[in-house]
Protein backbone atom coordinates (compact mmCIF):
# COMPACT_ATOMS: atom_id res chain seq x y z
CA UNK A 1 0.00 0.00 0.00
CA UNK A 2 2.84 2.43 1.01
CA UNK A 3 4.78 1.66 -1.98
CA UNK A 4 1.98 2.60 -4.64
CA UNK A 5 1.16 5.71 -2.73
CA UNK A 6 5.17 6.75 -3.49
CA UNK A 7 4.91 4.94 -6.90
CA UNK A 8 1.76 8.07 -7.27
CA UNK A 9 2.78 10.64 -5.57
CA UNK A 10 5.57 10.89 -7.93
CA UNK A 11 3.48 10.85 -10.94
CA UNK A 12 1.40 13.46 -9.71
CA UNK A 13 4.56 15.52 -9.33
CA UNK A 14 6.27 14.73 -12.19
CA UNK A 15 2.66 15.17 -14.21
CA UNK A 16 2.19 18.62 -12.42
CA UNK A 17 5.57 19.74 -13.48
CA UNK A 18 4.93 18.45 -17.01
CA UNK A 19 1.75 20.60 -16.79
CA UNK A 20 3.44 23.92 -16.41
CA UNK A 21 6.58 23.10 -18.43
CA UNK A 22 4.75 21.88 -21.58
CA UNK A 23 4.42 24.90 -24.00
CA UNK A 24 1.20 23.60 -25.91
CA UNK A 25 -2.40 23.70 -23.68
CA UNK A 26 -3.50 20.46 -25.07
CA UNK A 27 -0.65 18.74 -23.77
CA UNK A 28 -0.91 20.30 -20.14
CA UNK A 29 -4.49 19.50 -20.42
CA UNK A 30 -3.66 16.28 -20.57
CA UNK A 31 -0.64 15.72 -17.85
CA UNK A 32 -3.46 17.47 -15.78
CA UNK A 33 -5.57 14.39 -16.24
CA UNK A 34 -2.59 11.91 -15.45
CA UNK A 35 -2.88 14.59 -12.26
CA UNK A 36 -6.01 13.57 -11.36
CA UNK A 37 -6.62 10.43 -11.93
CA UNK A 38 -2.98 9.38 -9.69
CA UNK A 39 -4.62 11.83 -6.94
CA UNK A 40 -7.74 9.67 -7.35
CA UNK A 41 -5.41 6.44 -6.20
CA UNK A 42 -3.64 8.47 -3.59
CA UNK A 43 -7.78 9.22 -2.33
CA UNK A 44 -8.18 5.52 -2.93
CA UNK A 45 -5.26 4.62 -0.88
CA UNK A 46 -6.22 6.86 2.24
CA UNK A 47 -9.44 5.70 2.28
CA UNK A 48 -11.63 7.76 0.52
CA UNK A 49 -13.31 5.64 -1.87
CA UNK A 50 -16.30 7.95 -2.75
CA UNK A 51 -14.69 11.22 -3.37
CA UNK A 52 -11.60 9.09 -5.49
CA UNK A 53 -14.74 8.37 -8.17
CA UNK A 54 -15.78 11.78 -7.77
CA UNK A 55 -13.00 12.65 -8.92
CA UNK A 56 -12.41 10.72 -11.87
CA UNK A 57 -16.15 11.60 -12.61
CA UNK A 58 -16.39 14.77 -12.22
CA UNK A 59 -12.91 16.10 -12.72
CA UNK A 60 -10.70 13.95 -15.00
CA UNK A 61 -14.57 13.71 -16.87
CA UNK A 62 -16.39 16.77 -16.85
CA UNK A 63 -14.26 19.30 -15.81
CA UNK A 64 -11.52 18.31 -18.09
CA UNK A 65 -13.44 17.92 -20.91
CA UNK A 66 -14.62 21.38 -20.63
CA UNK A 67 -11.00 22.00 -20.78
CA UNK A 68 -10.10 20.52 -24.16
CA UNK A 69 -13.22 21.44 -25.61
CA UNK A 70 -12.47 24.88 -24.92
CA UNK A 71 -9.02 24.29 -26.21
CA UNK A 72 -9.98 23.14 -28.93
CA UNK A 73 -12.88 25.73 -29.81
CA UNK A 74 -10.10 28.72 -29.44
CA UNK A 75 -7.66 26.79 -31.13
CA UNK A 76 -5.11 27.71 -28.64
CA UNK A 77 -1.74 26.89 -30.06
CA UNK A 78 2.05 27.00 -29.10
CA UNK A 79 2.53 29.82 -26.41
CA UNK A 80 4.59 32.57 -27.53
CA UNK A 81 7.50 33.56 -25.59
CA UNK A 82 7.12 37.17 -24.74
CA UNK A 83 10.08 39.31 -23.14
CA UNK A 84 7.46 42.76 -21.90
CA UNK A 85 8.42 41.78 -18.66
CA UNK A 86 10.80 39.32 -16.56
CA UNK A 87 9.55 40.48 -13.47
CA UNK A 88 7.97 37.19 -12.89
CA UNK A 89 10.90 35.24 -13.69
CA UNK A 90 13.07 37.19 -11.12
CA UNK A 91 10.89 37.49 -8.39
CA UNK A 92 8.70 34.36 -8.37
CA UNK A 93 11.42 31.63 -8.48
CA UNK A 94 12.82 32.30 -5.25
CA UNK A 95 9.51 33.41 -4.00
CA UNK A 96 8.13 29.94 -4.95
CA UNK A 97 10.97 28.10 -4.04
CA UNK A 98 10.98 29.68 -0.17
CA UNK A 99 7.35 28.66 0.02
CA UNK A 100 7.77 25.39 -0.82
CA UNK A 101 11.01 25.51 1.53
CA UNK A 102 9.17 27.44 4.03
CA UNK A 103 5.90 24.89 4.78
CA UNK A 104 8.13 21.56 3.69
CA UNK A 105 9.83 22.61 7.52
CA UNK A 106 6.94 23.70 8.93
CA UNK A 107 5.64 20.32 7.97
CA UNK A 108 8.55 18.57 9.43
CA UNK A 109 8.89 20.54 12.51
CA UNK A 110 5.11 19.70 13.42
CA UNK A 111 5.67 16.29 12.76
CA UNK A 112 8.45 14.66 13.43
CA UNK A 113 9.83 11.47 11.22
CA UNK A 114 7.45 8.18 12.03
CA UNK A 115 5.06 9.62 14.34
CA UNK A 116 1.92 7.87 11.98
CA UNK A 117 -0.49 8.34 13.94
CA UNK A 118 -3.28 7.00 11.70
CA UNK A 119 -6.93 6.37 13.60
CA UNK A 120 -8.82 3.45 12.72
CA UNK A 121 -9.81 2.87 8.92
CA UNK A 122 -13.74 4.57 8.94
CA UNK A 123 -16.43 3.71 6.78
CA UNK A 124 -16.04 6.07 3.85
CA UNK A 125 -18.85 5.06 1.48
CA UNK A 126 -21.51 6.21 -0.21
CA UNK A 127 -23.77 5.71 2.87
CA UNK A 128 -21.88 7.35 5.17
CA UNK A 129 -20.56 10.56 3.03
CA UNK A 130 -24.72 10.80 2.34
CA UNK A 131 -25.36 10.22 6.09
CA UNK A 132 -23.35 13.32 6.79
CA UNK A 133 -24.04 15.01 4.06
CA UNK A 134 -27.84 15.33 4.87
CA UNK A 135 -27.67 15.48 8.15
CA UNK A 136 -24.54 18.05 9.21
CA UNK A 137 -24.27 19.57 6.19
CA UNK A 138 -27.72 20.64 4.62
CA UNK A 139 -27.24 24.20 4.59
CA UNK A 140 -24.18 23.76 2.69
CA UNK A 141 -25.74 21.61 0.75
CA UNK A 142 -28.16 24.07 -0.71
CA UNK A 143 -26.21 26.71 -0.70
CA UNK A 144 -24.27 24.91 -3.44
CA UNK A 145 -27.17 23.80 -5.65
CA UNK A 146 -27.26 27.72 -5.79
CA UNK A 147 -24.14 29.06 -6.46
CA UNK A 148 -24.44 26.14 -9.47
CA UNK A 149 -27.60 27.59 -10.73
CA UNK A 150 -25.78 31.55 -10.42
CA UNK A 151 -23.02 29.57 -12.69
CA UNK A 152 -25.44 28.30 -15.13
CA UNK A 153 -26.68 30.99 -15.91
CA UNK A 154 -23.20 33.45 -15.93
CA UNK A 155 -21.79 30.63 -18.01
CA UNK A 156 -24.80 31.02 -20.39
CA UNK A 157 -25.29 34.90 -20.10
CA UNK A 158 -20.54 34.99 -20.67
CA UNK A 159 -20.76 33.03 -23.59
CA UNK A 160 -23.35 34.52 -25.38
CA UNK A 161 -22.78 35.93 -28.88
CA UNK A 162 -22.71 39.71 -27.99
CA UNK A 163 -21.56 40.47 -24.26
CA UNK B 1 0.58 2.82 6.85
CA UNK B 2 1.77 6.33 5.13
CA UNK B 3 2.90 8.92 7.80
CA UNK B 4 0.38 11.74 7.79
CA UNK B 5 3.46 14.00 6.96
CA UNK B 6 4.23 12.49 3.79
CA UNK B 7 1.02 13.19 2.62
CA UNK B 8 1.53 16.51 3.31
CA UNK B 9 4.50 17.21 1.48
CA UNK B 10 3.03 15.85 -1.21
CA UNK B 11 0.12 18.43 -1.00
CA UNK B 12 2.31 21.27 -0.68
CA UNK B 13 4.87 20.69 -3.72
CA UNK B 14 1.83 20.01 -5.80
CA UNK B 15 0.07 23.38 -4.78
CA UNK B 16 3.72 25.20 -5.26
CA UNK B 17 3.65 23.48 -8.65
CA UNK B 18 0.25 25.05 -9.59
CA UNK B 19 1.41 28.87 -7.82
CA UNK B 20 5.27 29.07 -9.55
CA UNK B 21 2.16 27.61 -13.00
CA UNK B 22 0.17 30.34 -12.21
CA UNK B 23 2.91 33.11 -11.85
CA UNK B 24 5.20 32.31 -14.60
CA UNK B 25 2.80 30.85 -17.70
CA UNK B 26 1.44 33.36 -20.18
CA UNK B 27 -1.25 31.42 -21.28
CA UNK B 28 -4.45 32.24 -19.81
CA UNK B 29 -6.11 28.58 -20.35
CA UNK B 30 -2.95 26.97 -18.32
CA UNK B 31 -3.07 29.52 -16.10
CA UNK B 32 -6.59 28.03 -15.17
CA UNK B 33 -5.33 24.50 -15.29
CA UNK B 34 -2.72 25.44 -12.32
CA UNK B 35 -5.46 26.87 -10.58
CA UNK B 36 -6.87 23.39 -10.79
CA UNK B 37 -4.15 21.70 -9.48
CA UNK B 38 -4.02 23.99 -6.28
CA UNK B 39 -7.03 23.17 -5.61
CA UNK B 40 -6.46 19.27 -6.00
CA UNK B 41 -3.50 19.91 -3.33
CA UNK B 42 -5.84 21.49 -1.10
CA UNK B 43 -8.12 18.44 -1.44
CA UNK B 44 -5.23 16.21 -0.83
CA UNK B 45 -4.48 17.58 2.37
CA UNK B 46 -8.25 17.88 3.25
CA UNK B 47 -8.41 14.01 2.49
CA UNK B 48 -5.01 13.42 4.32
CA UNK B 49 -6.31 15.33 7.53
CA UNK B 50 -9.91 13.21 7.96
CA UNK B 51 -8.24 9.73 7.39
CA UNK B 52 -5.90 10.90 10.11
CA UNK B 53 -7.62 12.26 12.80
CA UNK B 54 -10.72 9.34 11.69
CA UNK B 55 -13.44 12.38 11.12
CA UNK B 56 -15.58 11.97 7.97
CA UNK B 57 -16.34 15.98 7.44
CA UNK B 58 -12.58 16.49 5.77
CA UNK B 59 -13.81 14.09 2.72
CA UNK B 60 -17.18 16.30 2.81
CA UNK B 61 -14.82 19.70 2.57
CA UNK B 62 -13.21 17.56 -0.30
CA UNK B 63 -16.68 17.33 -2.00
CA UNK B 64 -17.78 20.68 -1.62
CA UNK B 65 -14.53 21.79 -3.07
CA UNK B 66 -14.71 19.42 -6.08
CA UNK B 67 -18.49 20.95 -6.62
CA UNK B 68 -17.11 24.33 -6.48
CA UNK B 69 -14.12 23.79 -9.12
CA UNK B 70 -16.98 22.64 -11.05
CA UNK B 71 -18.90 25.85 -11.40
CA UNK B 72 -15.90 27.75 -11.67
CA UNK B 73 -14.57 25.99 -14.06
CA UNK B 74 -17.75 26.88 -15.75
CA UNK B 75 -18.12 30.33 -15.26
CA UNK B 76 -13.81 30.40 -15.56
CA UNK B 77 -13.73 29.29 -19.06
CA UNK B 78 -17.09 30.87 -20.10
CA UNK B 79 -14.85 34.53 -19.36
CA UNK B 80 -12.12 33.09 -21.17
CA UNK B 81 -14.34 32.29 -24.06
CA UNK B 82 -15.94 36.19 -23.79
CA UNK B 83 -11.99 37.37 -23.85
CA UNK B 84 -10.61 35.89 -26.94
CA UNK B 85 -13.72 36.97 -28.90
CA UNK B 86 -13.14 40.72 -27.82
CA UNK B 87 -9.52 39.92 -27.98
CA UNK B 88 -8.31 37.58 -29.88
CA UNK B 89 -5.95 36.95 -27.68
CA UNK B 90 -5.16 34.56 -24.71
CA UNK B 91 -1.92 35.58 -23.70
CA UNK B 92 -2.64 37.47 -20.48
CA UNK B 93 -0.04 40.09 -20.98
CA UNK B 94 -2.89 41.06 -23.53
CA UNK B 95 -5.35 41.41 -21.21
CA UNK B 96 -4.13 44.66 -19.27
CA UNK B 97 -6.81 47.48 -19.34
CA UNK B 98 -7.66 47.26 -15.90
CA UNK B 99 -4.04 48.61 -15.38
CA UNK B 100 -3.40 52.34 -14.28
Amino acid sequence: MAVLFYIFAAVAVVAALSVVAQRMPVHSALSLIVVLCSLAVVYLLLGAEFIAVIQVIVYAGAIMVLFVFVIMLLNAGRETPSHRSRMAHWLGAPLVAALLLEVLFAIWKQFPAGATHAAPAMDAGPAAIGHLLFRNYVLPFEVTSILILVAILGAVVLAKKEL
Amino acid sequence: MVPLSHVLALSVTLFVIGAAGFVFRKNIITVFMCIEIMLNAVNLAFIGFSRYLGNLDGQLFAFFVIVVAAAEAAVGLAIIIALYRNRESLNIEDLDSMKL
